[in-house]
């Protein structure tokens, strides 16, 4: 789960870490309100979860008034990369000699917590991990004991931090590291972290985000769980629990099981389809889950076929039949063709009450994908 | 021969008398595993899926001689009933529950570096030996005895792979789901090297998909150290950047890492040939046999 910006430096601002006055703005007259408050130069930041704002237009810096009603009423209510800027977070501007990148995030491969520092900040640190790795410095910390305060110190030093301010860096990142295991994120970054002339720095970024799994013992930072799906079928997916995610092809997919239908996703498109979504109905589902499952994928206006795979572990191929039943129940006619091929438990007690009437059945993956494409190519026509 | 389980593994389900515990208990037992006890704090001396309960895995183990567990806890516990069978000294611990906070497993994997307990998941669909010893919800009736070893991070991508195997009568030796979680107990690289030292197991299949780098870490450890074939499956090739696809594991990082075609480019580099259908899978797997 992503946290805004302004959540992100609330929260660091409470613990203690230095940021920028700032302000969260939701229209034009707001953001003048802010900015005479805090002067100038004020920066006008798009406060939606995407990374690289400043690139897509979504970050600018106001010298007066003008400039700033002008940003502000470009940036509010912009499209970036296809979310709607409802909010921005008017920020005073700071006056930095220097950029550096902090973050703590979790090292997969070693299966502990990893401090890292840059020099380098200011830039996308992906980039310069890809082409200087040595650019970063890394430390990783025993998830067991926590962090030693020295491991921070001694992560911004080997970074080549300036000496007159590797304590306060220090300090800052020994607080992130806090923050990272009492609110159980995922990753916590601040890119960058701003050295003024008066040689103080500050969190001028804050990137937070929460593992969705530890959720139910952090119910603060559950609330702020806003919906942040990029349109109408992912809010309903979200509603609904099912793992859904929008692609940009025409035929739509229904499975069980991750990798199976990361699988499914990926015969379409061997085959010559377009993926238009993956949806992952979980493990065990019910007959009324299958229904909205094709609900959902039905209302998509950019589906021309649908493909529905299961493979019954825990989940049953008579439930699946049920519910696929259930969905057609209310049309005389199907509105998108769709192919089914159940296997696993249940598959043939399945096939059997399955109403063949309105949809295709395939006995393999292999052949109901080929299928599918070749409906979505006949509806496209 | 077979690896990790058999027909002598002796099994208690930590939560033995919930809805998922209870019925996949039953299952494992119809399938023959040798379920000898459950696990549930304040539930001892009941009595659930025929076994007897009791509360703690300590007793379990030291009444049914038990040495292996397999984890039916609800997420916001789990991690504290696998630490419960890490310190009862039992060779192998199946987790099976989903959704386990990632800061948990840190701490999990941690304590597995000092003991002798190999963890299977979390997240998994757990490890089938056909005919002996079923520990976890896979189903039983799609998989047959034979030589091929699988191992796979996907539950129901390895159903499909046994299913085009089995179809053609090419059964298993031993079936592992590792899991889709971002930190698991036994790896690609475990699965692999206990195949690879198993008599009976002539051929390998191993399924991969997006996000980490453990399938780059397994390519270069069969091209090292096995002499066992082996054949890949890569799911998640038409998977966008920064996209979870379902598995909290599976995410192509914004800086290219973790793709599927990282991922293929490995494990060609190796010498296993990476079907592009699992399909194409099974016909590998024949070729070597």
């Amino acid at each position: 789960m992503k946290l805004h910006e302004y959540q992100a430096k609330s929260i660091f601002a409470d613990a203690g870490i230095p940021v920028p006055d700032s302000r969260l703005a939701t229209s034009v007259e707001e953001a003048l309100d802010a900015v005479d408050e805090i002067g100038y130069p004020a920066a006008i930041k798009a406060q939606v979860h995407v990374g690289g704002r400043g690139k897509a237009g979504g970050i600018e810096i106001a010298t007066d008034r003008e400039e700033a009603e002008a940003y502000a009423e470009r940036i509010l209510g912009m499209d970036l990369k296809g979310y709607t800027v409802d909010q921005v977070l008017v920020e005073a501007g700071v006056d930095f000699v220097d950029e550096l990148y902090v973050g703590v995030t979790m090292d997969r491969s070693e299966g502990k917590p990893v401090l890292m520092v840059s020099t380098e900040g200011g830039v996308d640190i992906e980039e310069v991990a890809a082409e200087t790795p040595d650019a970063i410095a890394r430390e990783h910390v025993d998830p067991a004991f926590g962090l030693h305060p020295y491991q921070a110190r001694k992560v911004v030093y080997e970074a080549g931090v300036d000496a007159d301010v590797a304590l306060d860096v220090a300090s800052i990142l020994s607080t992130l590291y806090d923050l990272y295991e009492d609110s159980d994120a995922s990753e916590i970054e601040v890119n960058p972290v701003m050295v003024t002339s008066d040689r103080d720095v500050v969190a001028a970024d804050a990137v937070m985000n929460i593992d969705e799994d530890a959720l139910f013992r952090q119910p603060d930072l559950a609330e702020l769980a806003e919906a942040s799906y990029e349109d109408d079928l992912e809010r309903k997916a979200g509603e609904y629990g099912f793992d859904y995610v929008r692609l940009s092809g025409n035929v739509g997919i229904i499975g069980n099981g991750a990798g199976l239908v990361m699988t499914t996703l990926d015969l379409v498109d061997y085959y010559g389809g377009k993926p238009a979504n993956f949806l992952d109905i979980g493990g065990g589902a019910k007959a009324e889950r299958v229904t909205k499952a094709l609900d959902m994928v039905f209302s998509d206006p950019n589906v021309d076929s649908v493909v529905f795979n299961i493979f019954g572990g825990i989940t049953r191929g008579d439930e699946v039949a049920k519910g696929i039943n259930e969905a057609l129940a209310e049309f005389d006619e199907i509105p998108k063709p769709v192919v089914v091929r159940l296997a696993g438990t249940n598959a043939e007690e399945g096939m059997e009450i399955l109403n063949t009437d309105l949809i295709e059945v395939e006995e393999t993956l292999e052949a109901a994908v080929q299928r599918a494409v070749k409906n979505a190519e006949e509806v496209a026509q | 021969m077979s690896i990790f389980v058999d027909d002598d593994t002796r099994v208690v389900v930590q939560g033995i008398t919930g809805g998922e515990g209870n019925f996949h208990a039953e299952q494992m037992i119809q399938y023959g595993t040798n379920v000898v006890a459950g696990a549930v704090p304040g539930k001892g001396g009941q009595e659930a899926a025929g076994v007897p309960v009791y509360d703690t895995v300590d007793e379990a183990v030291e009444a049914e001689d038990a040495d292996a567990s397999v984890v039916f806890v609800p997420p916001a516990f789990a991690a504290d009933a696998v630490f419960e069978a890490l310190d009862t000294d039992l060779d192998l611990v199946v987790a099976i529950t989903e959704g386990i906070p990632t800061q948990d497993m840190a701490k999990v994997n941690k304590r597995l570096g000092e003991v002798d307990t190999r963890l299977l998941g979390p997240n998994c669909p757990g490890i089938i030996t056909p005919g002996e010893a079923k520990l976890g919800i896979l189903p039983g009736n799609i998989f047959a005895d034979g030589n091929v070893g699988l191992v796979s991070r996907s539950g129901t991508l390895t159903y499909q792979v046994v299913d085009n195997l089995t179809e053609r009568g090419i059964g298993q030796t031993t079936a592992i789901g590792i899991g889709g979680d971002p930190i698991i107990g036994t790896s690609f690289i475990d699965a692999l090297e206990a195949f690879e030292a198993d008599a009976e197991t002539e051929a390998v299949v191993m399924c991969g998909e997006i996000g980490g780098e453990d399938e780059e870490e397994a390519a270069a450890f069969i091209g090292e150290h096995m002499d066992t074939p082996v054949a890949g499956f890569i799911a998640g090739r038409t998977a966008p950047p920064g996209k979870r696809m379902g598995h909290a594991g599976a995410i192509v990082s914004g800086s290219g890492t973790g793709t599927a075609q990282s991922k293929i480019d490995a494990l060609n580099d190796a010498g296993v040939p990476v079907g592009d259908t699992p399909e194409e899978v099974a016909d590998h797997v024949e070729s070597f046999l």
